[in-house]
């Protein structure tokens, strides 16, 4: 199988004045196509800096990730914004949404910088809506929803263009269990029903549950 | 565009009340500016105006060099001649000869120095308000009658009434003695200290006669009432006159240097004020924008995230900054031009005016210019301003990484 990310010995170093805060020591980590993987671990472990890496937002201090074929360690800030827009989908923990833009136009706004025809670009947007259950609701503007709603319109934001991998950092912390729960069936539902290979980060039992793959971090090393 | 456009429009609104105070300052500034601009070119007009009505004319034509030294030698031979071609020529109604010398001028009491005008008895009223305001007595009869007309302020001094006799005394253009004596038959009153204070008028042969001028004479009056177009009446007169190398052809601006640099330094002046305005108003828009993009930090965060280049949020900030102060200026454009143009309907008259009115020999209320650059300059200089002032925030967009943005809310 073709690997979507390969890190090897990715190591992240911040300087606090004289103290170094060793967020990242030696991951390595292969994800292939399709895979639908779950990382797990302590706060503090270093989860949110491997998938901030891994998705062009952070440089590491050493070390090589390939994404997509894109040796990200050797690109610039404005290469990586070009890759991240092509290849990458993303999904945070909250406040995702531009909150003056409609449903629609939150997930159509990607593809908009993709160059994307206007016509194409709602088609397919209502299309996603729909499929992440939110049909009725295209033209509400995000204070308009609840947190599970928006959660959704930000993973349909993410899987509109077809990324080669969608980055989720705790997409259900804010959600209530049921809700959690859903969201985390809808990802599983791309994932088999489009093959979009999710990376996904969490505390949350529940979601570790879905996964094809679960991996544990501890002090910044990648354990099982 | 079209979506950046309604990005920009929706981000305005986020916030109504700061936006809307935000375009209030801008619309407010703006107003200012047109009301403080139109007014004061409005004045400006009204100086020269009143400048080229009373008495200078809009053109003259002179000898070569007579404008910087006076000389009573330095004439336009056959004037009048030369006078009736100029007319026929450019089809011009408004001109008449001059003739200028000096004299000591003595009643039965007193003696003052005065300049001394020779004019053309029908024609000198086309050109100069003076014929007209004679208020005792008449203009003259005929271009070699034995009269002179004087202002109020010389004949209070000398102490004359209409029908007492004056004697002139001063240097012909041979530069022999020229001598007369004439009856006082009008006394005009113009309000301009200068005229009305220290010159006499005399018909132009009876001039021509005294000081021994042979034909000659000293200028050209032309007078036309749009002195925006003295260039366009200039170049008429220019070809009226054929070739006449010794002479040439002034513009009011021209003939009265101080007039037009005391005006050029009055709106330099005035422009320095407009600026330190236009800066006191931006630097509080300036404040508005920075809080607008800093609260926003997260959400070009997730927008940076996405794919979006600083360069497309940088873009995106000016284009609300653009947006917000078209629209201000938009307003303020229109109230502007209301108060502009109300008062230039019915004028406006300031406490005091009548008396510096009357100095300056202006009317006693003042019209707005009502022009595209007294409209558009105020706000073009508010527009130019607060573009600088919001490629700041736009600039700082440049520095922001998308982790750190995401970590603030
Ligand atoms: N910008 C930064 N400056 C300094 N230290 C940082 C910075 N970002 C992260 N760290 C440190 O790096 C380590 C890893 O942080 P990270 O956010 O990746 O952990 P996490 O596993 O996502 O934790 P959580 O489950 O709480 O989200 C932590 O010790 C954290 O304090
Ligand atoms: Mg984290």
């Amino acid at each position: 199988m073709h690997a979507v990310v390969s890190c090897k010995n990715v190591k992240k170093v911040y300087k606090q004045g004289a103290i170094e805060v060793i967020a990242l020591a030696d991951a390595d980590l292969t994800v292939d196509e399709g895979d639908f993987v779950c990382l797990s671990g302590p706060s503090g472990s270093g989860k949110t800096t491997l998938l901030n890496i891994i998705g062009g937002l952070d440089t590491p201090t050493a070390g090589e990730i390939i994404v997509a074929d894109n040796r990200l360690h050797t690109m610039s800030k404005s290469q990586l914004a070009e890759m991240r827009l092509h290849h990458i989908g993303f999904v945070f923990q909250a406040y995702n949404l531009i909150p003056v833009l409609t449903a629609l136009e939150n997930v159509e706004m990607v593809m908009q910088m993709q160059g994307v025809a206007k016509h194409e670009r709602a088609q397919r947007a209502r299309q996603v809506l729909k499929e992440v259950g939110l049909e009725g609701l295209e033209n509400r503007k995000p204070p308009e929803l609840s947190g599970g709603q928006q959660q959704r319109v930000a993973v349909a934001r993410a899987i509109v263009s077809n990324p080669k991998l969608v980055l989720a950092d705790e997409p259900t912390a804010n959600l209530d269990s049921k809700t959690a729960e859903n969201l985390i069936d809808l990802m599983r539902h791309m994932n088999t029903e489009h093959g979009v290979t999710f990376v996904i980060s969490t505390h949350d039992p529940r979601v570790m549950h879905h996964a094809k793959r679960n991996l544990s971090m501890v002090d910044g090393r990648i354990v099982a | 565009m079209g979506a950046t456009f309604r990005l920009a429009w929706r981000n305005l609104w986020r916030n109504p009340r700061r936006t809307a105070l935000t375009m209030c300052a801008i619309a407010f500034g703006a107003v200012l500016l047109i009301f403080s601009i139109g007014l004061q070119l409005g004045q400006y007009d009204m100086m020269i105006g009143s400048n080229v009505r009373i008495y200078q004319g809009l053109l003259q034509i002179q000898h070569l060099g007579y404008l910087t030294d006076p000389k009573i030698r330095s004439s336009i031979p056959n004037i009048l001649a030369l006078t009736q071609q100029v007319r026929d020529r450019t089809g011009l109604k408004n001109i008449s000869a001059r003739a200028n010398g000096f004299a000591l001028v003595s009643s039965a009491k007193r003696t003052y120095a005065t300049a001394v005008v020779g004019v053309e008895s029908a024609h000198e009223q086309r050109v100069s308000t003076l014929p007209g305001l004679v208020k005792q007595g008449r203009f003259f009869s005929a271009d070699n009658a034995n009269e002179v007309v004087i202002g109020a302020a010389l004949a209070k001094n000398l102490q004359v009434a209409l029908g007492d006799e004056l004697t002139l005394l001063g240097s012909a253009r041979d530069g022999a003695v020229a001598a007369a004596v004439l009856p006082v038959v009008g006394i005009f009153e113009s309000g301009n200290v200068d005229l009305d204070r220290s010159m006499i008028q005399i018909p132009i042969a009876t001039f021509q006669d005294v000081f021994d001028m042979e034909g000659h004479g000293h200028s050209i009056v032309i007078f036309e009432e749009d002195f925006k177009k003295a260039a366009l009446f200039k170049s008429q007169v220019i070809q009226a006159l054929g070739t006449q190398a010794e002479l040439v052809v002034l513009t009011w601006d021209q003939l009265q240097p101080g007039l037009k640099e005391m005006i050029d330094l009055d709106y330099s002046a005035g422009w320095f004020m407009y600026i330190v305005l236009v800066a006191i108003i931006t630097f509080s828009i300036l404040n508005t924008f920075l809080m607008s993009v800093l609260e926003r930090t997260r959400e070009f965060g997730i927008m940076l995230a996405l794919g979006y280049k600083p360069f497309n949020i940088g873009r995106l900030v000016m284009l609300e900054a653009l947006i917000l102060t078209l629209f201000a200026l938009a307003i303020g454009i229109a109230i502007g031009v209301a108060i502009n143009a109300y008062f230039y309907h019915y004028g406006l008259t300031f406490q005091g005016m009548e008396e510096m009115a009357k100095i300056y020999n202006l009317p006693a209320s003042i019209k707005p210019q009502m022009s595209v650059n007294a409209i558009l300059s105020g706000p073009a200089l508010i527009l130019a301003f607060t573009s600088i002032a919001a490629l700041y925030p736009a600039m700082r967009i440049r520095l922001l990484s998308p982790v750190e943005a995401m970590r603030k809310i």
